[in-house]
């Protein structure tokens, strides 16, 4: 009787059905939807990136970063560097956004990992501090104050002609649907890819350093490497939604691109409130988070407040989430990692 | 001259920022917790000076008088209540709770006190200056100092001279070695904390007589206080009051090169001082 090894749970099958037609339906969405929730879908989504990769660096690679605006920041200023100085059109530019957080998340990683555990934190908030003041030196994009990204390079942006004639909309609503669908994109990549990585060789050596480092450096994981591959890795995803969500706004300015509180805070509340360590923690919590938002947006400091009592419960009570909670009660995974034995003489005598 | 001025100037901002970091090095060390919200804590702490200034029309600095009970007794409740709960091998527990306490008590004092800068009243004293040969140097800036040198040798006689002092110290070595002498490391944290509130609300006093204050100036706040922490190496006081005093040199001389480099002056000579001594300029042996 044949073995084979599997990760697939019956829960997890009907999930990819249903993920399945959840995508086709994302994918048509701008045919039926009107502008006000493409762009509500759009934040969803660049939020969910940011708050995957802040969940792989802490949930899986225990370093607790509140420096993860370096990221979004340094990647929309690269963009618009690309676009302004160089003239590039914005839509490749993303990808540069990327490669320029990579670039500045080296010498970040190099000082950060001289800080054990939770000076980790406040060190990675520093350099991001640093990169702040830096860009704010740039007088080119505007030093202090900002700048917008000049009409001729968002008017002739690719595929926005494309999008303008197929849907029969103004260039405006092409320019939010265009976002969107590269959202949509990168999100999906983004859960893809860091599924993947969980469960390659790389990924079961991750989940060995998060639960046990001794352990795992005893059995030959080398702990070091891994967290530098999970920095860059998740430096290198933050700052291609960096990108993406400034040519989406279209106008910057230091305070905003590099501010803690859109990019670190609510990041790490929505990993938070969802679950972290788990891929289903973060789509449920920026869901939540997003119905907090509607429901408080007039009142707020309340609503910060709000989400850090919300976030300090979550972490007392329950400190794997929502879906920590519901995932305990139920068993059920979406995204199953663990690897089990099925066929031959094992499932028969377990009848 | 004037960069002999500077650099004085800088030493005596040094103060400051030794007393921002003397709470938490103290927390630190004993039981190894972060707490992102010290920041927050601190201007929480200069509120709590205006308020009873304001109410209750006492000087600033029996006002700090008054508020330090309270502020221990919160720092106590908070740590008994709070923090002890988050305690343990994780790091995350810990660094998340205090980071929504963050936000929550930012956006807490927001709602309370608006986003409008505020500044204690302002007497005699803190606009005088004594003349030091060539030199003018502010009263205030040197009464900071001085109560950052106090402060410093008040907690190494407590730590090494008073029986709290020795249930710090063991049961910062070994928690579960110092409870089975009887001392019980909950009660001995609860009492940590609210001794660095205590520092904390006189690091709150010079905040609010030295500048403005509004709710959202905490963060950097624990950033100054934090690198004066690692530039000094975790656990010294005397290290801490020097990782302070290079911060505020660093600031003033970059600050009188070009006053947009103030801030940016004080972080680079942090992130030097990382790079050449990693562990800090004192580290403790066994960290």
């Amino acid at each position: 009787m044949a073995y084979s090894v599997t990760t697939q749970t019956p829960a997890s099958r009907i999930a990819s059905i249903a993920g399945l037609i959840l995508i086709v339906a994302l994918i048509a969405l701008p045919f039926f939807a009107g502008r006000g929730t493409i762009q509500d879908m759009f934040f969803i989504l660049t939020m969910l990136v940011l708050a995957q990769f802040w969940n792989l660096l802490a949930g899986y690679g225990g370093l607790v970063s509140i420096g993860q605006q370096a990221f979004v920041g340094m990647g929309a200023y690269a963009l618009f560097g690309v676009v302004i100085l160089w003239g590039l059109d914005p839509v490749p530019s993303i990808l540069l956004a990327g490669v320029a957080a990579l670039i500045i998340a080296v010498p970040t990683a190099f000082f950060a990992f001289r800080l054990n555990g939770a000076y980790f934190a406040i060190g990675t908030w520093v350099i991001a501090e640093v990169v702040r003041l830096l860009v704010a030196q740039w007088k080119t994009l505007g030093g202090g104050t900002g700048t917008s990204l000049p009409r001729s390079a968002t008017k002739d942006m690719w595929f926005v002609d494309l999008i303008q004639d197929g849907l029969g909309v103004r260039s405006a609503a092409a320019r939010d649907i265009l976002a969107y669908w590269l959202a949509l994109v990168l999100a999906l990549a983004t859960i893809g890819g860091i599924y993947w990585l969980l469960r390659t060789r790389r990924g079961l050596a991750l989940a060995a350093v998060r639960d046990n480092m001794e352990a795992a450096k005893s059995v030959g994981v080398d702990a070091a490497r891994m967290k530098w591959i999970v920095f860059l890795t998740s430096a290198f995803g933050t700052g291609v939604a960096g990108g993406l969500i400034y040519m989406q706004k279209a106008r910057i300015s230091p305070d905003a691109a590099f501010s803690v509180t859109d990019w670190t805070a609510y990041v790490i509340f929505i990993v938070v409130i969802g679950g972290i360590g788990t891929i289903e923690g973060p789509i449920i919590g920026v869901l939540v988070f997003f119905a907090l938002q509607s429901l408080l947006a007039d009142f707020g400091s309340w609503y910060l407040m709000t989400l850090g009592v919300l976030a300090i419960l979550i972490m007392l009570v329950a400190p794997r989430g929502l879906w920590g909670l519901f995932s305990e009660r139920t068993g059920i995974q979406l995204f199953p990692i663990r690897r089990t034995l099925r066929g031959g003489k094992l499932s028969e005598t377990k009848e | 001259m004037i960069w002999v001025d500077t650099i004085i100037q800088g030493i005596l901002l040094g103060g400051l920022y030794a007393l921002f970091a003397a709470g938490l090095s103290l927390v630190f060390g004993i039981m190894r917790l972060v707490n992102l919200a010290h920041g927050d804590l601190i201007v929480m702490g200069t509120y709590l000076i205006l308020l009873l200034v304001t109410l209750l029309g006492l000087p600033p600095f029996l006002a700090a008088a008054v508020a330090m009970p309270v502020m221990f007794c919160l720092g106590w409740a908070l740590q008994k209540f709070l923090l002890n709960r988050t305690l343990g091998d994780d790091i995350l527990p810990p660094l998340l709770v205090t980071f929504g306490l963050s936000i929550a008590l930012q956006n807490a004092l927001l709602e309370t006190f608006s986003a409008d800068s505020q500044r204690l009243p302002t007497s005699a004293l803190t606009t005088a200056s004594v003349q030091a040969g060539p030199i003018s140097l502010g009263v205030m800036p040197l009464l900071t100092f001085a109560s950052a040198v106090l402060v410093i040798i008040a907690l190494n006689q407590l730590f090494y001279r008073t029986e709290l002092g020795r249930a710090f110290r063991a049961t910062s070595d070994d928690a579960t070695t110092a409870s089975l002498m009887g001392i019980k490391p909950a009660n001995i944290f609860a009492i940590a904390t609210g001794i660095a509130l205590i520092i904390v609300t006189i690091a709150a006093l010079y905040l609010g007589l030295r500048a403005n204050f509004d709710p959202n100036i905490g963060p950097a706040r624990l950033i100054y206080a934090f690198e004066a922490v690692i530039i000094g190496g975790l656990g010294s006081l005397w290290g801490t009051l020097l990782g302070g005093i290079i911060i505020g040199v660093a600031q003033t001389i970059g600050a009188a090169v070009n006053p947009e480099w103030q801030i940016l002056a004080g972080h680079i000579a942090f992130l030097l001082v990382l790079l050449v001594r990693p562990r800090g300029l004192f580290p403790r042996a066994n960290d």
